[in-house]
């Protein structure tokens, strides 16, 4: 295919044309336009994409479900609901879809409020609501701390390049050593209660917030950092009014992951770490009875997700209350 | 297909403009921010639809004129792709064309050539300068040897020195090439010294105010920057900008001051 | 420079501070290279089959999220959907399906140990893949406009090399999350031929210098892994590391 084009030919002389009318051959370009750009405004449009996102995500739910029974309807263990009359044997079968590997949605339910173990007391729902709590309570124990160590150490690390490059490293390091082969031993070193199930946590938490808070805080423009210099600020001053505020959105972004991080530590810290309370003993307990009660598992798995939905938008709703007080913007996730 | 976000604000962005341009001319648009000569630049390149009128490039409607790739374009930034190198930036227009490997590779060195980057051929964009790459997209608007080439504000980012280099590039590939250019610039030396003529555009709402036949001669140069007729006629555009239009008489200002 | 001064000062102070204690959680560093070199066999081959189970997991999660990123950065309303619970799902402690992973594909199959992995591998590989699909410099899509370029050639020629970078930022976190995945699922369950179970079994014996052996190497391989992702990176967008250099 031949590259090269004919340059215009045609009448070379110019001449103000009427509105709509003329036409020129060659590589004579006429615009007689009433132009005026007309697209929907910027509001409507986001505001409509944002309704359809929680409608989108609510569908979604909603369609999980669906397909969760669906799939059962097609390939599961028979249906038998003498209630309501339904007697349904599957086309097909999948191991992984029989009731009890995926129990029916509504037995999940109905488990919430048996007991939660022979000859117990409390039903499913007290226990996994006290161990949610339990949960929950150390989460934000290490969560806390952990949030103050990245912090802190992203703190001196802005002012020291020494201690940066000497530990950074280990910092980053400390990450690919397996918690979860670690968490045994800080039980069998610290004991089976608060301080492990904590430390654990926390260990995971502080990563993240290093790495985020060292990033924002070097994040003001130089400019900025001059300015207060040539005002003669000492450097805790501009840490202060600088550094640290400049810091908060990046803050916010590790946070909301570090809340992730400290259940997961937590729950590592109470399940293979061998403490006795909490979420993640009571997903042990109830995999050892998984043969006879698949929905209690189900439904701790079910519970433990809320738990860590709910810490996403605690962190959230303070990120959103923070930053817009200051007016500052979040950053995208 | 629906890739990211699309979305603007209403507003007028120009009144009805009628604008012939011949072939092989040099064109400026001039006029403050808002005047919409971006747009209307965008319009001719069919990268904006009007809401009303006719647009013609080359004896078809600019949107069948983008799809016969009759034009190249030139942004205020280069928008060359950090993951190519030089040669492979230039070569973009012509792999999207199905042109053969053999055919692209000797237009490419062609055009690098000729905007004097002959040596940078592995380069990659952030090896360059600013006005460096701004001629690699040049070289790579003019790959598919357009009839018609688009520039907004290309070297409004630039310093003033690199500015007038590139300017003399730019009239030394158009007398080459023979290529007709719509030139957006804010900058009236830089319109006067290169243009055949220069649109003047003012702002709300965006319409054209004037047109200033320039008639230097070419080829123009460093000494042609310093002709009273140059003067007159920066003077001349820069009158229309103020909104006093129309012609300024050859003999109301001269350089050593005297009105006579 | 300084790591290493720190690395030597802590190993030596460990060593000062835990010899001659007898057994202890904590055993001097001594104790634990000569339980690793005394056990190099059981521990390499429980390593590998380890690695195996984390990068397996990686393969998988990392592919499905393409798979899904491609899919959703081509229809809108699939990314408005699928982004918000990518991301709230990183909020879920998705270990807690361990349990049910093992039970469905069976504990003793490292094909249980994988998909933990390949779950959590999933989730950033998909927000990141998809944000590099979408957000492309508006400029470069005029660009392509300019050409009467196809979306098809628009996606080959521009969002493919402009995701590249996110993808593997995403790879690299990957490997990490990969490693917890198989480790979290060996601790529900497994044979005895994995690292993870090693680990516990020295542990319950009494054996902590073996335990730290074992966890010491499980590290190794973790950043192992780590780095050869890094340097298929390097290979696969040198530009991007030029850029970073000297930027």
């Amino acid at each position: 295919m031949s590259v090269e084009r004919e340059s215009g030919e045609g009448p070379p002389e110019w001449e103000e044309a009427p509105a709509g009318a003329s036409v020129r051959g060659g590589g004579a370009i006429e615009a007689t336009s009433r132009a005026a750009v007309g697209v929907p405004a910027v509001d409507s449009g986001l505001r409509q994409r944002r309704y359809r996102r929680t409608l989108g995500i609510v569908a979604f739910v909603v369609a999980l479900g669906v397909v969760w029974e669906s799939a059962k309807w097609l390939a599961g263990d028979p249906w038998r609901l003498p209630a309501l009359g339904i007697f349904h044997d599957p086309p097909f079968r999948v191991l992984q879809l029989s009731d009890r590997h995926l129990p029916h949605l509504w037995d999940i339910v109905a488990a919430f409020g048996e007991p939660f173990q022979r000859n117990a007391q409390y039903n499913l729902a007290s226990y996994l609501i006290d161990q949610a709590l339990y949960t929950g309570q150390q989460a934000l124990i290490g969560f806390s701390l952990g949030a103050l160590i990245g912090i802190v150490l992203a703190s001196i690390f802005v002012h020291s390049g020494l201690a940066e490059r000497a530990f950074v490293p280990y910092v980053v390091a400390s990450q690919t050593v397996p918690i979860v082969a670690l968490a045994p031993l800080i039980v069998a070193g610290f004991g089976r209660g608060l301080t492990s199930v904590v430390i654990i946590a926390t260990y995971l938490t502080f990563f993240p917030v290093t790495i985020a808070a060292l990033r924002g805080l070097r994040s003001p423009d130089p400019r900025a950092l001059e300015l207060m210099r040539s005002y003669a600020a000492s450097r805790w001053a501009i840490y202060l009014k600088v550094r640290l505020p400049a810091s908060l959105p990046y803050l916010f972004t590790a946070l909301k992951i570090a809340a992730a991080a400290a259940i997961v530590g937590t729950i590592i810290g109470e399940g293979p770490g061998g403490v006795p309370q909490g979420l993640g003993r009571a997903i042990l307990n109830f995999n050892q009875q998984y043969i006879t009660g698949p929905e209690k598992l189900w439904a701790t798995i079910f519970v433990t997700a809320v738990v860590g939905i709910v810490f996403f938008m605690a962190v959230r709703v303070a990120e959103i209350l923070v930053l817009r007080s200051r007016g500052q913007r979040e950053m995208s996730a | 297909m629906v890739f990211g976000q699309a979305a603007s604000t209403q507003t007028r962005a120009l009144e009805p403009i009628s604008l012939t341009i011949p072939p092989g001319e040099f064109v400026s648009l001039i006029g403050p921010s808002g005047c919409g000569k971006s747009t209307l630049l965008r319009i001719v390149g069919d990268l904006i639809q009007p809401t009303a009128g006719v647009v013609e490039v080359n004896a078809k409607s600019a949107h069948e004129a983008r799809l016969d790739h009759d034009y190249g374009m030139v942004f205020q930034a280069p928008v060359l792709f950090d993951w190519r190198t030089v040669e492979a930036n230039v070569a973009l227009p012509l792999e999207v064309l199905g042109v053969s490997r053999s055919e692209r590779q000797a237009r490419v060195r062609a055009m690098l050539d000729l905007v004097d980057l002959g040596g940078f051929l592995q380069h990659y964009p952030h090896q360059l300068s600013g006005g460096m790459q701004q001629r690699v997209a040049i070289a790579r608007a003019l790959a598919l040897a357009p009839a018609l080439l688009l520039m907004d504000e290309p070297f409004g980012a630039l310093d003033e020195m690199t500015r007038e280099r590139l300017n003399a590039e730019v009239l030394r590939i158009w007398a080459q090439t023979a290529t007709t250019i719509v030139f957006v610039t804010h900058s009236i030396p830089e319109a006067v010294f290169l243009s055949s003529r220069v649109v003047v555009m003012s702002a709300r709402p965006g319409r054209v105010t004037n047109v200033v036949e320039i008639d230097l001669p070419q080829p123009r140069n460093e000494q042609t920057r310093e002709s009273d007729r140059y003067f007159e006629l920066v003077t001349e555009v820069r009158e229309s900008l103020r909104g006093r239009g129309g012609q300024v008489s050859s003999a109301r200002l001269r350089a050593d001051g005297a009105v006579g | 420079m300084p790591p290493l001064f720190v690395f030597l000062a802590v190993i030596l102070v460990w060593e000062l501070a835990t010899s001659g204690t007898g057994r202890r959680v904590i055993p001097p560093p001594s104790a634990i290279m000569l339980a690793g070199l005394d056990n190099f066999e059981v521990l390499g081959r429980s390593t590998q089959a380890t690695f195996f189970e984390a990068i397996g997991g990686l393969f998988i999660g990392s592919l499905a999220g393409l798979l899904v990123a491609f899919a959703s950065a081509r229809w809108l309303i699939a990314r408005d959907v699928l982004l918000p619970i990518g991301i709230a799902a990183s909020a879920i402690p998705i270990i807690a399906v361990a349990p049910i992973l093992n039970n469905w594909f069976g504990v003793l199959n490292p094909l249980s140990k994988m998909m933990m992995a390949a779950l959590l591998v999933f989730f950033p590989v998909m927000i990141n893949v998809t944000r590099g699909l979408v957000d492309v410099q508006p400029a470069s899509l005029e660009l392509m406009r300019s050409y009467a370029a196809s979306e098809r050639v628009v996606l080959q020629k521009v969002r493919v090399p402009n995701m590249l970078p996110f993808f593997f930022t995403a790879l690299k976190v990957g490997t990490t999350l990969a490693f917890i995945g198989a480790l979290v699922g060996e601790y529900f369950g497994g044979t005895s031929q994995v690292l993870g179970r090693i680990v516990l079994q020295s542990m319950s014996s009494g054996r902590f210098d073996l335990a730290w052996a074992g966890i010491l190497i499980g590290s190794v391989a973790a950043i192992a892994a780590y780095l050869v992702v890094s340097l298929i990176e390097r290979v696969a967008i040198p530009w991007h590391h030029a850029l970073r250099s000297d930027g």
